[in-house]
């Protein structure tokens, strides 16, 4: 029986009356949270005590919008995705093109060496970027955490990032604690990130105790980018100006391995499974947890109506240089993949390759008053 | 509120000074007095419905406050959290209501007819006349806890109780989720609407979950008794007129309030109210008679004159503009109310704003004449 858990104490009122009212909803949790399975899991909880009402309250509060399908739940730490299974595999099933975490295997490759052609034309690509998240096993996810735990994953890591050497060598600042001049700079960097604003995340709890424990470390190159405690207990970002995709992603499989290696020295390590590869927050960025992608000038092909249809069948997303929600400007974009779970790392960088390679040929194609091609579908791991 | 506190066993794990929060750049009512001794103390402790020391403070610990002005950086769960974290909220409620001690028992006084003149306020200066409190309905959790599901059922109670009543107070319940677009045009246009609270301060507590769910507004047919339903307590009851007569504001006001607690407590949920802290609320800060009582007023010289605020202070009073709370006067035009909610009753601080109000027009007509109002400045009530 979960200690604390509202449920358990205060055991008054039947599911039915608890369940929510998603009639207007139009998020992946709403799509699946039937009134069974809100009876089935309402009265469970996590080790640590998270609810499935914890867990689904900012699919509650955030309707969703017509056409952006969200997903509408968190998990509060690695266990939600096994006590709350009925729920989130569908979730996880819809939001990740038919992966089933019931019957497949997630392949991690972190090998940068597999990456051919990764070396764009600097004229058309204007900088390049792979992000992925980390969390730290044994201790709760960010919707979840107390500020005990939070400070320890800061601990934790900062530890661990202060043994890094040479290229990787960098320097920590804390939210709480930096100075003005240094909070000008990271904001000058763009490396400063702010306290969430977004109710998909405020509402997950997850801007608790701003901000405390948060924090940012860079290399000194400033190639190599690591946020602490924001939307996870680590989002690992490594970028350069230029078209160099391949050198970009040697960096971050190199520094993703070194900080794993000095956390395991510690006795600590990164939440992985078999079925779902790196454990996140977000359902969405479960497997790699990886976006790799460049800001690149398309300006004719950004005109051509066949832009969505090319991008969809190179499995890419397009966003503004803002990144999500934002709008194109000057015909620039960033592009990047859409998938996360079910490919290795390896696999979608390459496929970011292969597609920007792919546009940027397109680009030159219309330069020349020469037509293009829509690329057949890529096929996917079904 | 669920975050951060259903595991509280398990956060007990973790010593003090690492869960303790960091509170050096705060300035709010709960920062001054939760040392890390004082959260040691009570960080084990959960009220019946499991609502945590975490719960109580989550808000003040997401909003520093402002150098200015004291926020009360705190919020009860359920009836049961003023008395689990006494020791921290007795110390603030004394701060927030000038001294008042933990021995100290608050009146209750909602006769109206205690209540002298009230009926005379000159209505060019006096525009509206309003008055408003809370009401807590026992046997359910406050909203920063409460689940959907009780939600609903404060919903489905006061809906009953509400459109039970007759003669003046005949009137409708709109449910936020439902209400037609032209029901929502004219709830704007009467200014009865609220809206999905947007402040951190009731965010950070948990008070905007599930919105729009169990929420809605109630009014009476003349438009001038109007109830709120789940939105920063179970029930914010308003009275309210063109013009200066507080007096059947104040009427209308009692008289209702009494009709629905009749109806609830036939029901065995009659409002939360004890005889130390008055009417229990969300907010420390609306503990007692949880009444503003207040007029919007044209004070345009005397709002200039440079013993303006010392005046209010003395006369126990409180200006605001006229958007609310947090807003600035416009042409003059000043929301003006009593300031105490704990330690004196209903009838004693509509008294204080009739009385006070009445004089300060007396004030801003002799200013309009020209003439000194150093001898009217009242003495400190």
């Amino acid at each position: 029986v979960p200690f604390g858990s509202h449920y358990v104490i205060l055991n008054l009122y039947l599911c039915s009356a608890e369940y929510p009212d998603l009639r207007k909803h139009n998020n992946c949790m709403a799509s699946h949270l039937t009134p069974a399975i809100y009876a089935k899991l309402c009265d469970k909880a996590t080790p640590n005590g998270y609810t499935l009402d914890q867990a689904i309250q900012t699919g509650v509060d955030n309707p969703g919008h017509p056409f952006i399908k969200t997903v509408g739940m968190v998990a509060g730490d690695e266990e939600s995705y096994e006590v709350f299974a009925d729920l989130l595999n569908p979730v996880i099933k819809e939001r990740h093109n038919g992966y089933d975490p019931c019957t497949m295997k997630h392949p991690t490759d972190l090998d940068s060496s597999k990456i051919h052609s990764g070396n764009f034309d600097p004229n058309y690509v204007l900088s390049s970027r792979v992000r992925t998240g980390r969390s730290i096993r044994g201790l709760s996810l960010p919707p979840a955490c107390t500020r005990a735990e939070r400070r320890e994953v800061e601990r934790v890591v900062v530890e661990a990032l202060a043994g890094l050497k040479d290229d990787l060598a960098g320097r920590y600042f804390s939210l709480t604690q930096m100075t003005d001049e240094e909070q000008q700079q990271l904001i000058d960097d763009h490396f400063l990130f702010d306290k969430p604003v977004s109710p998909l995340l405020t509402c997950a709890g997850m801007a608790r105790d701003w901000p405390d424990a948060r924090g940012i470390w860079h290399n000194n190159d400033k190639t190599f980018l690591i946020w602490i405690n924001e939307e996870d207990h680590t989002r690992v970002i490594s970028m350069e100006k230029g078209g160099n995709m391949k050198r970009v992603f040697e960096r971050f499989c190199k520094g993703l391995k070194e900080v794993e290696r000095l956390i395991q020295e510690r006795g600590w390590e990164f939440m992985w499974s078999e079925k779902l590869g790196y454990i996140l927050t977000c359902p969405s960025n479960l497997g790699t947890g990886l976006r790799a992608g460049v800001h690149v000038k398309l300006p004719r092909l950004s005109k051509d109506p066949r832009l969505n249809t090319i991008l969809n069948n190179l499995r890419l997303q397009k966003r503004g240089t803002g990144g999500v929600d934002t709008a194109a400007v000057g015909g620039v974009f960033d592009i990047s993949n859409l998938d996360r779970l079910g490919l290795s790392e390896v696999q979608l960088v390459q496929t970011v390759v292969d597609g920007v390679n792919y546009l940027i040929e397109c680009e030159k194609r219309l330069e020349k008053g020469q037509d293009i091609k829509v690329p057949p579908p890529l096929k996917y791991f079904k | 509120m669920p975050f951060g506190n259903t595991h509280n066993n398990f956060k007990l794990n973790y010593k003090v000074e690492e869960e303790y929060p960091d509170l050096s750049k705060h300035n709010n009512h709960m920062a001054k007095v939760l040392t890390k001794e004082l959260y040691g103390k009570l960080r084990d402790k959960q009220t019946p419905n499991g609502f945590t020391l975490d719960d109580v403070i989550q808000t003040g610990v997401d909003n520093p406050g402002h150098p200015f002005i004291m926020t009360v950086g705190c919020v009860a769960g359920d009836e049961e959290s003023y008395e689990v974290f006494k020791d921290l909220l007795d110390p603030i409620i004394s701060d927030r209501h000038n001294g008042y001690k933990a021995t100290d028992k608050h009146k209750t006084d909602l006769n109206f007819e205690n209540l002298k003149g009230g009926d005379d306020l000159d209505p060019a200066y006096v525009l509206s006349s309003r008055v408003r409190t809370g009401r807590s309905i026992k046997g359910f959790t406050l909203p920063p806890h409460s689940s959907r599901g009780e939600r609903r059922g404060i919903e489905k109670l006061s809906v009953e109780a509400l459109t039970s009543l007759d003669g003046e107070f005949k009137g409708k319940y709109y449910p936020l989720k439902s209400m037609t677009d032209a029901e929502q045009e004219q709830l704007i246009n009467d200014h009865f609407l609220f809206d999905k609270p947007v402040s951190p301060l009731l965010t950070c507590a948990g008070m905007a979950r599930d919105w729009p769910d169990g929420r809605g507004i109630w009014h009476n047919d003349s438009k001038t008794f109007l109830v709120w339903v789940n939105e920063e307590d179970h029930l914010r009851v308003i009275s309210m007129q063109q013009g200066g007569n507080m007096r059947e504001v104040f009427r209308r006001f009692c008289v209702g309030l009494q009709k629905i607690e009749e109806i609830f407590k036939k029901h065995n949920h009659g409002f939360m109210w004890n005889e130390h802290l008055g009417y229990i609320l969300t907010c420390p800060s609306n503990l007692g008679t949880g009444l503003r009582g207040g007029v919007h007023v044209k004070l345009p010289k005397l709002s200039t004159h440079p013993k303006f605020d010392e005046i209010l202070t003395r006369l126990r009073l409180q200006k605001r503009g006229t958007g609310g709370v947090d807003t600035a006067s416009v042409g003059g035009v000043f929301d003006i109310s009593n300031a105490d909610r704990l330690g004196s009753s209903e009838v004693a601080q509509v008294q204080l704003v009739v009385d006070g109000v009445k004089l300060m027009v007396e004030m801003e007509k002799k200013l309009e004449k020209g003439e000194a109002i150093d001898s009217m400045i009242p003495a400190q009530k």
